[in-house]
């Protein structure tokens, strides 16, 4: 029997691993015949991104050579596409003539996914799959200049690294809210873009791209967001689907790829194998490389006629992007009755987490450190009872019996310039030195460096320095921690978010070693603030860290309804808004109407759903939101001043509008209520709010710290002032100082009570120049605030209120 | 089991929730990470709060009335006697699908 005809359509890494083992096991048994569309054989394509980024040449990476192939007695038609492949007659048509087969294989692997946008076939887009766009993205990059990359999966992150390293200016542009996210948890992306960011790459998350613009060639890509990012070349790295097409076209059974079954056959036609990224097997699809071997050994069984049959294997993806290290294993997300162990060392960006289902390992995901790795995914496969060792698990096989993380490590790791008092502009360099000295306790401290001597927030970050610098020999008095999620005060975490600085929540729960993924309903709302308070250009308010009430721009009350409280300014209004209040109770049958405290009008139990549409109708009059529901500005109660009342001394009314003109819309660390009195006799009750005005004859009395609630305290007069600006001015100063320094839900009275009156005074009325900062400030993060939600939700977000679906009748059935 | 579609993944906010009408009472969908999603009852056993309104954390919510806390995973609420019902969901290219088995067992219980 003369040698029968196998024909493998593919010279990749699987149908190489094919011919490996069927050319050792039966060297004499086949006329070999393969096609390849790429004008060469087979090359080891992980080892692209070496190439790209220039650390290896193609040479490096050819797995079979010419003479490989001439030794086994391979024909070769590289460079060659075939055309059809013909299962009556048993023979396949390339562009060069038809050749017979006993057995096809076909190792078609897989081709990018390319995003139906326009400009996406202009010269200089490019995709990244084999060693010719590899030379393309090489040959641009000697060219210089911007590229941007669409996509922040595995191969996407490859090119940005290796253009990067070849001198671009790189911009990679996600779809997703993290880079990976197939592979890694917000965590590990989080860390992974900063690295990124580290070596000059800019990574644009949850951004969609709308189209790539040029005249003759790529020139920009624009985003949805209308954002255009200059790029002299794109590479489009979405994804890739499986190649099928030479399948399709045979008649053969195709899912997703091409069916076969245990024994890597076609489950239309048993002579027809196919291997690789092309394959679906029990609804799998496959990418990495091991499984790719096991299929390759299947195959090669089956030509030899030997038994084997795959099966689909859990497989650890150990990553490397250019220069970061992260693992994962195992299933890391879906699924009831599991639990997290999270480990973060935020001085050496390490990140690990591991979660357990019923004492048993079911998924890992680690940044930075991923030696254990490997003894995590065998705990994994084997499905080990971890029980036993729970509590030290994630400090590896090496490590049990070891310490948790040390609290101490993100104050330890600032860099001695970093400021930690900023009263006194004391950077943690002369702290240290002044510890190092002989300052050995926090009164030393004090004395010595002026640090944390004047609003005393800085206290527990000066406590630990002095801890880390002495070790033992320093015991540092308990500390209330914002909750169980971290063992830093509200004051440590606002006063290293401005240093570090940390500018996301990722960052937050990363650098400062959060023990949970992110927060809870204490400490998430109080980040969120300090994050829009601190870094108003950088951080975007997150709507999901906020109470209902912020959220829902509406006060939830006890059987789930809300309130709708419409703003009136200083408390005026006008039969025309009295009629389109009255008609929205009406319509949308309010059962209770109430005049507030605060001069407003308050309707009460009006449905969730039915919320955008009463705010239009309202809008429709004029009227916008009270904010009835925030941690902002509330209300400016007013009396009606020198316009009607016989012993007005000033324009009170007129001063309450603007000031509310001024302030509405901002967020606060708590609730703010004003109100202005435009006499002593004091009408507008102004001496027990958080800000109150009292008008004289020689002018204006600004009173701050004043209380109505829990507790009830008379304002303290910040300062007298004669012109009605300089009220205003004080006014938004000391709110803006409020906003910076207070803790999360401490209305104004508690924070000044915390401080002293005296250290706001210095600030707000003496120092001309820090009173100016502070108006500057506020204006620069408060003003984009001074617009109306209802009408933005009712406009833009109006289906976010109504249920996603309604069953009852499916249910029925 | 029956699976039906309740919408899409992208509807529900990341850390966020959506009510679903059902014959066995408001379910709450949670999504808690990107790719993560959990189907519980939306009324909380203290005093009836709306959990799709409360505040979503790791694999838990909040109430937003008297901030009672509840696992996602197995509905019990932490640090008190009590359990909310939980429904099989899960994601299929995009669309978020809950078992409408569970549901009509529910109901007719």
């Amino acid at each position: 029997m003369g040698k029968r005809k196998l024909v493998v359509i593919g010279a990749g890494m699987a149908s190489g691993r094919v011919l490996e083992h069927l050319t050792d096991g039966a060297p004499d048994a086949w006329d070999i015949t393969l096609f390849n569309a790429e004008p060469r054989g087979n090359y080891n394509r992980i080892m692209l991104s070496p190439v790209l980024s220039g650390e290896k040449s193609y040479a490096e990476i050819v797995t079979h050579d010419d003479a490989w192939y001439a030794e086994r007695g391979i024909t070769c038609r590289f460079g060659e596409h075939v055309v059809a492949i013909d299962r009556a007659t048993k023979t396949v048509t390339g562009q060069q003539g038809t050749v017979a087969y006993d057995k096809l294989l076909i190792a078609t692997g897989s081709a990018p996914f390319i995003i139906p946008v326009p400009g996406r076939d202009l010269p200089g887009v490019i995709t990244y799959r084999d060693l010719d766009d590899t030379n393309a993205m090489v040959a641009a990059a000697e060219r210089g200049g911007t590229a941007v990359v669409i996509g922040g999966g595995l191969l996407g992150l490859e090119a940005a690294a290796g253009l990067a390293l070849r001198g671009m200016r790189v911009s990679v542009v996600h779809l997703m809210g993290h880079l990976m996210e197939r592979q890694l948890d917000e965590a590990a992306g989080y860390l992974l873009k900063k690295d990124l960011e580290a070596k000059g790459i800019k990574v644009l998350t949850r951004a969609s791209t709308k189209a790539i613009l040029g005249e003759d060639r790529a020139e920009a890509v624009l985003l949805e967001d209308g954002t255009t990012l200059p790029a002299d070349l794109v590479v489009m790295a979405v994804g890739i689907r499986p190649e099928t097409r030479l399948a399709n076209d045979a008649g053969l059974s195709v899912g997703r790829g091409i069916v076969v079954n245990a024994q890597m056959q076609s489950v239309s036609d048993p002579d027809i194998y196919a291997v690789g990224e092309c394959v679906e097997f029990d609804g799998h699809l496959f990418g990495l490389v091991a499984p790719l071997y096991d299929q390759a050994k299947v195959v090669a069984d089956g030509l030899i006629e030997r038994e084997n049959a795959f099966v689909v294997r859990d497989v650890a993806t150990k990553l490397k992007v250019t220069g970061c290290d992260l693992f994962s294993a195992g299933d890391f997300r879906d699924g009831p009755g599991r639990e997290d162990i999270v480990f973060r060392d935020p001085a050496r960006g390490i990140y690990k987490r591991l979660v357990i289902e019923e004492d048993r390992l079911v998924g890992a995901v680690m940044y930075g450190d991923t030696a254990d790795g490997n003894w995590f995914f065998g705990l994994i496969k084997d499905g080990t009872d971890i029980e036993e060792m729970r509590e030290t698990l994630i400090f590896g096989p090496a490590y049990q019996g070891g310490n948790p993380a040390d609290p101490l490590s993100a104050v330890a790791a600032l860099p001695p310039e970093a400021e930690i008092c900023g009263c006194n502009g004391i950077c943690k360099g002369r702290i240290v030195a002044a510890i190092e000295g002989g300052a050995v306790d926090l009164g030393a401290v004090r004395a010595t460096t002026k640090a944390s001597a004047s609003c005393g927030t800085c206290t527990g970050l000066v406590e630990q320095l002095l801890q880390v610098t002495l070790g033992d020999a320093f015991r540092k008095p308990a500390a209330q921690p914002i909750c169980g999620c971290t063992d830093h005060t509200h004051e440590d975490v606002r006063r290293l978010i401005k240093t570090m600085p940390l500018k996301s929540q990722e960052a937050v729960w990363q650098e400062l070693g959060w023990a949970t993924r992110n927060g809870c309903h204490v400490c998430r709302p109080a980040i969120n603030f300090y994050l829009l308070a601190d870094w108003p250009l950088d951080y975007q308010d997150d709507p999901q860290s906020r109470f209902v009430n912020e959220r829902r721009h509406a006060n939830i009350q006890k059987d789930g309804t809300f309130s709708v409280v419409p703003r009136m300014w200083g408390g005026i209004t006008t039969p025309d808004e009295l009629r389109a209040i009255a008609d929205a109770a009406d319509k949308y049958k309010v059962p209770t109407v109430k005049v507030t405290g605060g001069q407003r009008i308050d309707l009460l139990g009006v449905r969730g759903e039915d919320l955008p549409a009463i705010w239009a109708d309202l809008n429709r009059a004029g009227l916008v939101s009270g904010h009835a529901y925030s941690k902002g500005l509330r209300t400016v109660k007013t009396c009606v001043g020198t316009d009607h009342c016989r012993f007005g001394t000033q324009d009170s009314t007129g001063l309450g509008i603007k000031l509310e003109k001024l302030l509405w819309g901002s967020w606060t660390p708590h609730k703010v209520k004003l109100a202005v009195s435009g006499c002593p006799r004091n009408c507008a009750e102004a001496t027990c709010k958080d800000v109150g005005i009292v008008c004289v004859d020689s002018g204006y009395q600004v009173g701050v710290a004043g209380a109505a609630g829990m507790d009830v305290k008379e304002t303290e007069r910040l300062a007298d002032v004669p012109t009605e600006q300089e009220a205003i001015d004080l006014t938004v100063a000391f709110i803006q100082l409020y906003r910076e320094n207070a803790k999360y839900l401490d209305r104004p009275y508690k924070w000044v009570a915390k401080v002293g009156l005296d250290w706001v005074k210095a600030r707000v009325v003496d120092d001309l120049e820090e009173r100016a900062r502070l108006i500057a400030a506020f204006e620069v993060s408060q003003g984009i605030y001074r617009k109306d939600p209802w009408a933005e939700h009712a406009a833009t977000k109006a289906a976010g209120y109504a249920p996603l679906a309604d069953l009852t009748l499916e249910a029925a059935e | 089991m029956a699976w039906l579609d309740i919408g899409a993944l992208e509807d529900v906010p990341l850390r966020g929730a959506r009510l679903v009408r059902t014959r066995a009472g408001c379910i709450a969908v949670f999504r808690t990470a990107e790719a993560e999603v959990f189907a519980a009852s939306n009324t909380c056993p203290h005093k009836g709060g709306p959990l799709s309104e409360g505040i979503v954390h790791g694999t838990r919510v909040t109430c937003p009335l008297h901030n009672w806390v509840f696992d996602l995973e197995t509905g019990a609420a932490v640090g008190e006697d009590a359990r909310i019902a939980t429904y099989p969901v899960r994601l299929e290219a995009g669309r978020i699908l809950i078992d409408g088995t569970a549901l009509s067992q529910r109901s007719a219980a």
